[in-house]
């Protein structure tokens, strides 16, 4: 098993330089720069500006300099954030963005779990209805506006939570985006999980384990779970990597100093060294956590072996 | 990528910032908008980084309650008989946060850092009026020939290129400011960090969360500390203005410095008296392709501007009321003793002006079946799209029709910049200093922001022969006429003149709206 871990950590290395590439690539080639905005440079002082950033440089030049900055953990300066490097600014936001993240995938994904095999259990009775409806708000209602609600009535009108912000230590100030971020995420294990649990609740060998006198409880911990664990699992993977690329439009709204942002402003303010850094990190990010949920369902499912 | 510390560092910081719910009653929690890139005065260029940095530095001069300029740093100074030698005094008193006195080497230093090309400032050409800075920064002059020069620690000396009536407010500007020197010396680029940086202001800076917030607080070293109220500032940044409202309306904000238009009327409902909106030094315009057949004629451009309804603009398409632009040079502009130009025809009802358009474009020999076809481009925003929507519509009865075409906006500026626009764009213009002169130069046929190359000699010579002249009288009669000639001739479209807009929550006292929108936090007080 670590013979295998190694082995997909080494082939991952070239999907990480693949990615750096073509997106330095592509930003490139997007037409406008970081300095073309609402005013113009002077002449001379853009000419100062981009020799600061190596931008006079050939392409082939900006693009050794940075990998070689890459390759000894420097992922340069950022364009539009002169007193802190790319290096400093992920690792400034990435706590919030990873607490945000994790918190909402454990919630998401127990409340999913529970939620499924309560429906799948009451099939076509009242609480796999209720189910339904509220899976139903947390997939209809896009993000930015649940948001935009859930300030509103806790916030504005209730005034139980705040509206935004991170306080520190304060749980209350996580309740709202962690809500916002795992309700859809929480619709779609559910609905996965009382799929899957239908399909094996009716199977032969639970029918068997049923007919032997075991009581429903001792059924469903030990028989049935784990088998109907495994599509959720699959989804787990790239669930996950939604959730933390997926945080931007949260960390907007309410105002929290994560990393979500840099994904579309940075890109947007053609800030070379921010977008490729978000991006390295996301990759490796996302790498790794596709790696852990191979491993967990390998677990699950006998059927899988490591090769 | 070094992790831990700066986690451990962020982690420290957050704690401390949990202890500060009880002294919320001295604490000012400003929504400042987009996250500065830089607190380092010579770096920076927004006026959300404005409102930071002039909270913990101050220039020789600095702004009063209404953004008037007045002394700082200076007790006192006097200008030359000729108008080209400005002395300045600085205060005895004034200190850097770490103790260390205020001395004209430090405004030295920072001017010849301002100016060097090296430093890269985007708005060192502010300070092009001290002789040869233009040179310098432009890297075709040694530093040493550069207009300033140190008689003694408190008093510093500036010479400038030509007599310049707009320099002892490009003084309060924050590319003005003086830096300190060994801070800067020690720590080099680093300066800036919390943990480092020193200044000379009201306020010293004590935290920053990239994306969240920067706190200040009083400083005890400040010469006038015993007049400033406000113990602590958050200045928090957001990208979503529609969320910070939501944040304002539960209590957590006590200043917005924009809000969404289209909350406006919510504003004015259920909260009377707290929305902000002032004429705000800045113009909002179309530029014309010059170099296109059609536009290149004056008939065809009066009759394009003329059939723009700008009354409906402000108040309908926008909702905050600002004001109809037909000239140049925003009411209110300093050293200029003209309102807003307007032309003859803004006196006829809507309805004829459309009729004598459509004849005049008629007989430039465009019909029903022979149209002018154009491009408007502007960069993607909900409220430039409906500007320009309703635009294309007014122009439709012209014989016009327009393409719409929209891009993000770096895009956009690249391709104006590069005339590269066949039809008209959407350009903004935000006065940095209070002088009718910095609107104008925007059309002056040599400099890059004439985006739609519009090119007419005779205003260039006037633009030209204003800045030779001291009488201010005069200097205004040319600068009007230039201004007159250019409008006569479309040189390019205005549509309405800037509003600043602010959300004031009633505990906070003198909040004066003025025409620069600056409200330095030095003058505000906080009431329960």
């Amino acid at each position: 098993m670590l013979q295998y871990a190694i082995r997909r950590i080494l082939g991952a290395l070239p999907i990480a330089f693949i990615t750096i590439t073509v997106c330095f690539i592509i930003m490139r080639a997007a037409p406008g720069g970081p300095f073309d905005g609402e005013r113009p440079l002077p002449p001379v002082v853009l000419a100062n500006v981009r020799a600061y950033y190596h931008l006079d440089k050939s392409l082939i030049e900006q693009y050794f300099i940075y990998v070689g900055g890459v390759l000894r953990g420097d992922f340069g300066p950022s364009m539009s954030s002169y007193d802190h490097s790319v290096s400093e600014l992920l690792a400034i936001g990435l706590p919030y963005t990873l607490t945000l993240g994790f918190s909402a995938f454990v919630i998401a994904t127990f409340i999913g779990i529970v939620a499924g095999m309560v429906a799948a259990v009451n099939q076509n009775r009242w609480p796999d209805y209720l189910l339904v409806l509220v899976v139903m708000i947390g997939v209809i209602i896009p993000n930015f506006l649940m948001a935009s609600i859930l300030q509103l009535v806790f916030g504005v009108y209730l005034q139980w939570l705040p509206a935004g912000g991170w306080r520190a230590g304060e749980i209350t100030s996580l309740v709202l985006p962690v809500t916002v971020l795992a309700w859809p995420h929480a619709a779609r294990i559910s609905r996965l999980m009382r799929g899957s649990m239908i399909e094996v609740l009716g199977t032969n060998y639970i029918r068997t384990a049923r007919s032997k006198g075991i009581g429903q409880r001792l059924i469903l911990a030990r028989h049935a779970i784990k088998p109907a664990l495994i599509p959720v699992v699959s989804y787990l993977g790239p669930g996950l990597s939604y959730l933390l690329t997926g945080s931007l439009v949260v960390e907007q709204v309410f105002g929290l100093p994560g990393i979500g942002r840099y994904f579309i402003n940075a890109a947007l303010n053609r800030d070379y060294g921010l977008v490729l850094g978000t991006t390295i990190l996301y990759v490796i990010l996302i790498l790794i956590l596709n790696l852990i949920v191979d491993m967990i369902y390998a677990w699950l499912d006998p059927k899988v072996r490591y090769r | 990528m070094k992790l831990t510390p700066i986690i451990t560092a962020t982690a420290v910081a957050v704690a401390l910032a949990a202890g500060t719910a009880a002294a919320q009653a001295q604490t000012l929690r400003t929504f400042n908008g987009g996250e500065p890139a830089s607190l380092d005065p010579h770096r920076v260029s927004g006026d959300w980084e404005n409102r930071i940095v002039g909270d913990y530095i101050e220039g020789l001069m600095t702004e009063d309650e209404n953004a008037e300029p007045i002394l700082g740093q200076a007790e006192s100074y006097v200008i030359s008989e000729d108008g080209l030698t400005y002395t300045f005094t600085i205060r005895g008193d004034a200190v850097w946060s770490d103790g260390t006195p205020v001395t004209a080497q430090d405004f030295d230093f920072a001017f010849r850092r301002l100016l060097d090309p090296a430093t890269a400032a985007d708005y060192a050409y502010l300070q092009y009026p001290i002789l040869n800075a233009e040179a310098i920064n432009g890297g075709t002059m040694e530093m040493d020939e550069l207009g300033v020069r140190v008689i003694d620690d408190k008093t510093i000396e500036f010479t400038l290129e030509r007599p310049t009536p707009y320099f002892i407010d490009a003084l309060t500007h924050y590319t003005a400011y003086p830096v300190p020197r060994h801070v800067l010396e020690e720590f080099g680029d680093a300066w800036i960090q919390p943990a480092n940086i020193v200044g000379n202001g009201p306020y010293n800076i004590v935290e920053w969360i990239p994306n969240s917030y920067i706190r200040a607080v009083r400083s005890d070293t400040y010469y006038d500390a015993a007049n400033v109220a406000i113990a602590e500032v958050y200045y928090y940044s957001m990208d979503d203005i529609t969320a910070a409202l939501q944040r304002y309306r539960a209590g957590e904000f006590d200043i917005l410095t924009d809000f969404p238009t289209d909350q406006y009327q919510l504003l004015l409902d259920q909260y009377p008296g707290q929305a902000h909106v002032a004429p705000f030094l800045g113009l909002y315009y179309y530029v014309i392709q010059h170099n296109m057949d059609g536009l290149n004629q004056v008939e065809v451009r009066t009759a394009m501007s003329m059939a723009i309804n700008r009354d409906v603009i402000g108040p309908q398409i926008l909702g905050t009321g600002e004001l109809p632009a037909y000239g140049w040079v925003p009411p209110g502009t300093a050293n200029y003793d003209y309102e807003g130009y307007e032309p003859d025809w803004v006196a006829l009802p809507y309805e004829e002006r459309v009729a004598q358009a459509v004849a005049m474009m008629e007989a430039a020999g465009y019909s029903a079946s022979n149209r002018l076809t154009l491009e408007l481009k502007y960069n993607t925003n909900d409220n430039h799209r409906r500007i320009a929507v309703a635009i294309a519509a007014m122009w439709e009865p012209l014989h016009i029709d327009v393409e719409l075409v929209n891009a993000e906006v770096a895009v956009h500026y690249d391709q104006l910049q590069n005339n590269d626009f066949a039809g008209v764009g959407r350009a903004g213009w935000l006065m940095d200093y209070n002088d009718a002169i910095n609107m104008l130069e925007l059309l002056r046929s040599d400099i890059i922001y004439n985006y739609g190359r519009w090119n007419n000699p005779e205003f260039d010579q006037l633009v030209r022969d204003s800045a030779n002249i001291t009488d201010m009288d005069a200097r205004s009669e040319l600068l009007r006429a230039a201004e007159v000639i250019a409008m006569e001739d479309v040189a390019a479209f205005p549509i309405y003149y800037y509003v600043s807009k602010n959300v004031v929550s009633p505990r906070v006292q003198g909040f004066n709206d003025n025409a620069k929108d600056i409200h330095r936090t030095r003058w505000l007080t906080l009431t329960e």
